[in-house]
């Protein structure tokens, strides 16, 4: 038998659905590739018994053929969603050791349609970061090197444990989320698939907020196709969360292999950076040409606020951000420090809990939100947001369906070589994807080549609202033209 | 613009985050840095623009005004630090 950690999803529902293996066996083999890779460090909790007793029960319900469409297919957890009896913490000291009494709506709709929970997932604390460094249980390594370099790669971030074990065959696909480009960056930094859907596509229940106005939930997985079989099973409205819309969830599958055939893809060019990399934009013209090789039409552009987008989100995610964390107080869950008042003990407890970077933005947030400085930079801030959407809005009144652009500025680089200094180093990171966030749309991110080095790099395709089937259509143009990318094992 | 000293006690503080003395030049830094960044929104021209209040063009939905969920105090409860029966405890708040 082939090793059962190297099938697509497809493949091995495929596989299940006709008795080749069992959801145990391909789950046994996952936990053993979960087992072996520890040094990656992309788990923060392995949960091997409970993956067993789901995997045969998904086993007893193929055989009775009552299989859901994610029947025994094992799955990774970003530690950002509540898991019932399965402690959460968002990557946080400060949560400790919360054990949610309630399970996220993104990962119930999972568990219905069968699918199996390997683990959770390490990410940035609370989701703030671009490289999966400030997680309070330490870095995760990206199976992807430098060619002849033995250098540890960040994957990424926030979800950089969702992208490190897809890539690294750990799990058949992760929950993942996206505030600024949490889903995207990291898929393109591992060889990945991820798609952040439209605002309000995924039900926002149970998951750790950050940014509530901009976070969105959705799936890193190995092909565009699997990518689009997980999120129909994601999405859907939900009456707990108020954003959630009340839309049908198509069958993105569906839309897998549809032509593409007079398309109007826009070429943005305020995404053309001073001193970016010749290979990047070789490989954006790479990916137009495999787009109009396939029938669509390329157009340039203009989405003029795109450089307000980074200084805008970070003032409006920090504030949002502020507001949320405040519900960190060491009074109802999560750790405690000591102090003599309620006052001393909020202090106290918070400066223990939150990391640097979160500290760093909670107090932003809190500035930027206090009197006297509201209208100069928050309000400001979401007027910008405003131009921000309209310039995609009268784009996509020009008649173009989609929009085509590089998903990073860089490849991987390596643990603690950015944002030391300055903060702002690493935000740069999401210049090409946090304008979809503040903008609510889809956007995919797909594996397109790789770099002088040997490293990964990923394109990304930016739809109107609720037209992810574009972008799964248009993804699998890229993904044919360009191939699937596995990382050699040294782990 | 940019902060002193001063303002970054008073914004820890509102914060309810602690921050000794020796930390306050460093987080000035990187507060200055995030703030000299975001500076450059001052030249866009927001005359007669709404401020965003919702991505989506919906309208927000309203729940029905009933009891519809309840009697799970012992969920509530579980994770606290500290607690007595169905309390929560923290030190002295009122003399």
């Amino acid at each position: 038998m082939t090793d059962l950690t190297s099938l697509t999803l497809a493949e091995a529902r495929k596989g299940l659905a006709d008795k080749t293996f069992t959801s145990l066996e391909l789950t046994d083999a996952h936990l053993s590739a979960i087992e072996a890779a520890r040094v990656l460090n992309a788990f923060v909790m392995e949960t091997p018994d409970q993956a067993r007793a789901m995997a045969r029960e998904a086993d007893a319900k193929i055989a009775k053929d009552d299989a859901g469409p994610l029947a025994g297919i094992p799955l990774g957890i970003k530690d950002l969603f509540a898991t019932k009896g399965v402690r959460t913490t968002a990557c946080s000291k400060i949560l400790g050791n919360f054990v949610p009494t309630y399970e996220s709506t993104v990962t119930s709709q999972l568990w219905r349609d069968g699918a199996v929970m390997l683990g959770k997932l390490n990410n940035d604390e609370f989701a703030m970061g671009s490289a999966n460094e400030t997680s309070c249980f330490g870095p995760v390594g990206n199976p992807w090197r430098r060619e002849g370099s033995n250098t540890t790669l960040v994957p990424g971030g926030s979800s950089g444990g969702s992208a490190s074990a897809v890539a690294a065959l750990l799990c058949m696909g992760a929950t993942a989320t996206d505030t600024g480009g949490s889903i995207r960056q990291p898929a393109a930094f591992t060889a990945t698939v991820g798609i952040k859907p439209t605002y309000g596509r995924c039900s926002r229940w149970g998951i750790v907020a950050f940014a509530s106005s901009l976070d969105q939930a959705g799936p890193i997985a190995r092909s565009v196709r699997d990518a689009a079989m997980l999120l129909r099973s994601m999405a859907g409205h939900d009456p707990k969360d108020t954003t959630s819309v009340d839309i049908a969830v198509p069958n993105y599958e569906a839309a897998i292999g549809k032509s593409v055939k007079g398309m109007k893809i826009g070429i943005p060019r305020e995404y053309r950076l001073d001193g970016m990399p010749a290979e990047i934009d070789r490989l954006w013209s790479e990916g137009r040409a495999w787009l109009e090789a396939a029938g669509a039409e390329t157009v340039e552009v203009s989405l003029p606020h795109t450089k307000y987008a980074l200084p805008a989100y970070y003032i409006v995610a920090p504030a949002e951000a502020s507001s949320n964390l405040a519900r960190y107080d060491g009074v109802r869950y999560g750790l405690r420090e000591q102090g003599k008042t309620i006052t001393e003990l909020y202090e106290n407890t918070r400066a223990e809990g939150f990391g640097a970077e979160v500290r760093r933005r909670v107090m932003i947030g809190t500035y930027v939100l206090s009197a006297g400085y509201y209208d100069a930079y928050y309000l400001r801030a979401q007027k910008v947001r405003t131009l921000i959407k309209k310039d995609f809005e009268d784009c996509f009144a020009g008649g173009v369906d989609a929009i085509l652009t590089p998903a990073t500025p860089s490849a991987a680089f390596g643990i603690g070589e950015k944002g030391g200094a300055d903060p702002v180093e690493m935000y740069l990171n999401d210049i090409f994807t946090v304008t979809v966030n503040m903008a609510g749309l889809p956007g995919i991110a797909v594996p397109a080549g790789k770099d002088a080095q040997g490293l990964p790099l990923g394109l990304q395709l930016i739809g109107r609202p609720f037209e992810e089937e574009t972008l799964f259509s248009l993804g699998e143009v890229i993904e044919q033209a360009a191939g699937r990318f596995t990382p050699a094992r040294w782990w | 613009m940019s902060v002193d000293a001063a303002t970054v006690r008073r914004i820890a503080h509102l914060a309810r985050i602690a921050v000794s003395e020796d930390e306050v030049p460093h987080l000035q830094g990187e507060l200055n840095a995030m703030l000299a960044f975001v500076e450059q929104l001052s030249e866009v021209n927001v005359e007669g623009v709404e401020p965003m209040t919702s991505v989506t063009p919906m309208q927000m939905k309203k729940r029905q005004d009933v009891v519809n969920d309840g009697d799970i105090a012992d969920d509530i409860v579980a994770n606290a630090p500290a607690t007595e029966g169905h309390f929560f405890l923290v030190p002295k708040v009122v003399e």
